[in-house]
């Protein structure tokens, strides 16, 4: 790829070949921007660090879908019921049990990668839209079970309280507080995804997905890299999980239903299917349009007043499926793709080509 | 033995139901080659329809059916016509993703226009309980029943007699040989699209009776999915037994294990069969070719 560095950047030896943060300009905007983003609570509000939260959290289980959905090609609608059972493991381990948060956040990513290894089991003889059937079973079974199978320790359909993590004495009880938890663990997941895809792991996926049969011509253990992805995408579900339950402070299962897992397939797909920082864009374009739609409420309703009851409710999955259907028709390969050609032809100018 | 054939009874009768739903996925899917994800929200909007017909305008209930069908159809048709024809030739997630959002498109629509609270719908099928040996079945079930196997019936016979019907056959079996022949494959994609969401609204109307009228109705679609994969994506008479399979176990597990078993059922039964047989039963083994 290069046109799309700028003029007079060469590779003069592997190790820059390899490099992630090639230039000095590079290294300094990672440095602001680093600094901005771990500086934030300082200068702003409460609402603007939930969101970020919020965004941090389902960063997370969406770079592991991206790398299921988007490099490996294998559709997964149970998402979030895979962040569910990480959510339920944490929050049970420390609150029935006492277990720290610290060991109840690695058990919580394991239990959602083994869940995830056995519902990847039908993709070893199916793919396309028939995975989709699957990962949907999974959705109901794993959320059932959750409801119905303990409800002594889960709570079934009424939320469980879950307490708040902390190191020493220092409790991560505000929205503030949880920011620096969430945050770098939404960094360290996405520079390991964007490590993982430029591995032989990584190549893998990609050729799975272009291709199985000539991949597997290739002597590409295809079995081992299909639940490979499947088990990184449900661990990164649930770490995710395992932080919101202690973000919320209160799960229930509701909150992990099937809207959800479309909504962060929804999120690869915006962003751009296959690239790292797509998953970042189209996380913060979902979540910020959802905030958009909650504020534009109270306009409406006052232009439309007969349907005031109605539009808060309504008002997000309209916005949300609208824009995925504009996506998928319009710009399939999303946001990443127009962040490309903006960088292109920033780099090339005043050249036209 | 009693209880069994009470189950055995209502799991058919709902099964039937099932069925009618499936069917409208395998058509399409025969027809376009796309999986309808939102056939429950779209039987939601048609039951809705219905509702609005009925109570809001006081039309009577037969001439409201048929015109809640025609706005199904309608519906359907405008769905093909405004998101799949563009996505004509794009990789199977497109298609998929597009419905999935058509769904909660369908949700926020109905919320928006109807709200979220729970609506009686008017009885209006005649009849009583019917008392079968010792099971007894309410008369809806029935009618829903009876009115399915006419469906499937008169669909089978539009297959094998009607030109449009043959057309689509052809359609079914490949875009381009049938384009060839003087086949305007778009109209069969949209005709399709609107006989499957008529089918639909005449589902949802049955299930509103039975259950009434609230957003959730759609979920019964998700029930109809293992249906469909048990019977084979491709096979209308799969999707037929598919439903009633699907009913009957759910109702014979709801009875015998446990109620909230009868909920995982479908896809535990959905789950077995992809790993097992994922044509389904009287589905095309597909073999592929690079």
């Amino acid at each position: 790829m290069a046109i799309d560095r700028p003029c007079g950047t060469f590779d003069r030896d592997y190790a820059q070949d390899m490099a992630i943060v090639r230039t000095r300009l590079q290294w300094g905007l990672l440095a602001a921007g680093l600094a901005f983003l771990f500086t934030l609570p300082i200068y702003s509000s409460n609402h603007i660090i939930h969101l970020f939260n919020y965004i941090g959290i389902t960063l997370i289980a969406v770079q592991g879908l991206n790398i299921l959905t988007g490099y490996t090609g294998l559709l997964n609608l149970g998402q979030a019921a895979f962040m569910a059972a990480g959510a339920y493991t944490s929050g049970i381990l420390t609150a029935k049990f006492g277990v720290s948060f610290w060991v109840a956040l690695p058990c919580s990513a394991i239990v959602a990668g083994l869940l995830g290894l056995v519902f990847g089991l039908p993709s070893l003889r199916i793919k396309g839209f028939y995975l989709a059937m699957s990962t949907l079973a999974a959705q109901f079974i794993i959320i059932s079970a959750i409801v119905n199978v303990r409800p002594d320790l889960t709570g079934g359909w009424s939320s469980l309280i879950v307490p708040v993590p902390k190191i020493g004495d220092f409790a991560f009880n505000n929205q503030f507080r949880m920011f620096y938890l969430i945050m770098p663990i939404a960094l360290l997941v996405t520079f390991f995804a964007k490590n993982l895809v430029r591995t032989g792991a990584g190549r893998a996926f990609v050729a799975i997905r272009d291709n199985d049969l000539a991949a597997e011509v290739m002597g590409i253990n295809i079995y081992r890299y299909k639940l490979l992805a499947f088990f990184i995408c449900t661990v990164f579900a649930g770490i995710a999980g395992s932080l919101w339950a202690h973000w919320m402070r209160a799960i229930e299962p509701s909150i992990f239903g099937l809207h959800n897992s479309v909504w962060l397939l929804g999120m690869v797909i915006v962003g751009g299917m296959g690239s790292i920082s797509g998953a970042v864009f189209g996380t913060i374009f979902i979540r910020v349009l959802d905030e958009v739609a909650k504020a534009l409420v109270p306009v409406i309703s006052l232009v439309f007043p007969a349907l005031s009851g109605n539009i808060s409710a309504a008002l997000s999955p309209i916005f949300f499926s609208i824009v995925i259907v504009l996506f998928v028709i319009l710009e399939p390969r999303g946001l990443a793709h127009r962040w490309q050609i903006l960088k292109i032809s920033y780099r090339l100018n005043p050249f036209a080509y | 033995m009693e209880a069994a054939l009470q189950y055995v009874a209502t799991g058919l009768m709902v099964g039937g139901i099932y069925a009618l739903v499936a069917l409208g996925i395998v058509l399409i899917y025969k027809a376009t080659g796309v999986f309808n994800f939102a056939i429950g929200n779209m039987m939601m909007v048609g039951a809705f329809v219905c509702w609005s017909f009925m109570v809001q305008f006081g039309l009577e209930p037969w001439l409201s059916l048929a015109l809640a069908i025609g706005v199904g159809a309608l519906l359907g048709w405008l769905v093909n016509q405004l998101t799949m024809r563009p996505l004509i030739g794009q990789p199977v997630l497109a298609p998929v993703m597009v419905t999935l959002a058509l769904a909660y498109f369908f949700d926020g629509l109905a919320i928006l226009i109807w709200g979220g609270s729970i609506r009686n719908f008017p009885d209006f099928l005649p009849g009583e309980r019917i008392h079968l040996g010792p099971a007894t079945i309410s008369s809806n079930l029935m009618w829903a029943f009876l009115i399915a196997i006419l469906v499937f019936g008169i669909l089978v016979l539009f297959f094998q007699k009607s030109r449009t019907g043959l057309a689509m056959r052809a359609t079914a079996e490949s875009h381009l040989v049938a384009r060839a022949r003087g086949i305007n494959v778009e109209r069969i994609f949209g005709i399709t699209w609107a006989i499957s969401a008529a089918m639909a609204t005449l589902c949802g109307v049955f299930l509103a009776t039975r259950m009434g009228l609230e957003i959730t109705i759609s979920m019964v679609g998700l029930k109809a999915f293992p249906a469909v994969i048990f019977g084979g994506m491709e096979s209308v008479l799969g999707a037929m037994v598919g439903g009633l399979t699907v009913g009957l176990l759910e109702n014979l597990a709801g009875g015998f294990i446990s109620t909230w078993f009868m909920e995982v059922t479908p896809y535990i039964v959905l789950l077995l069969v992809l790993i097992i047989r994922p044509q389904g039963l009287f589905g095309e083994k597909r073999i592929e070719r690079i």
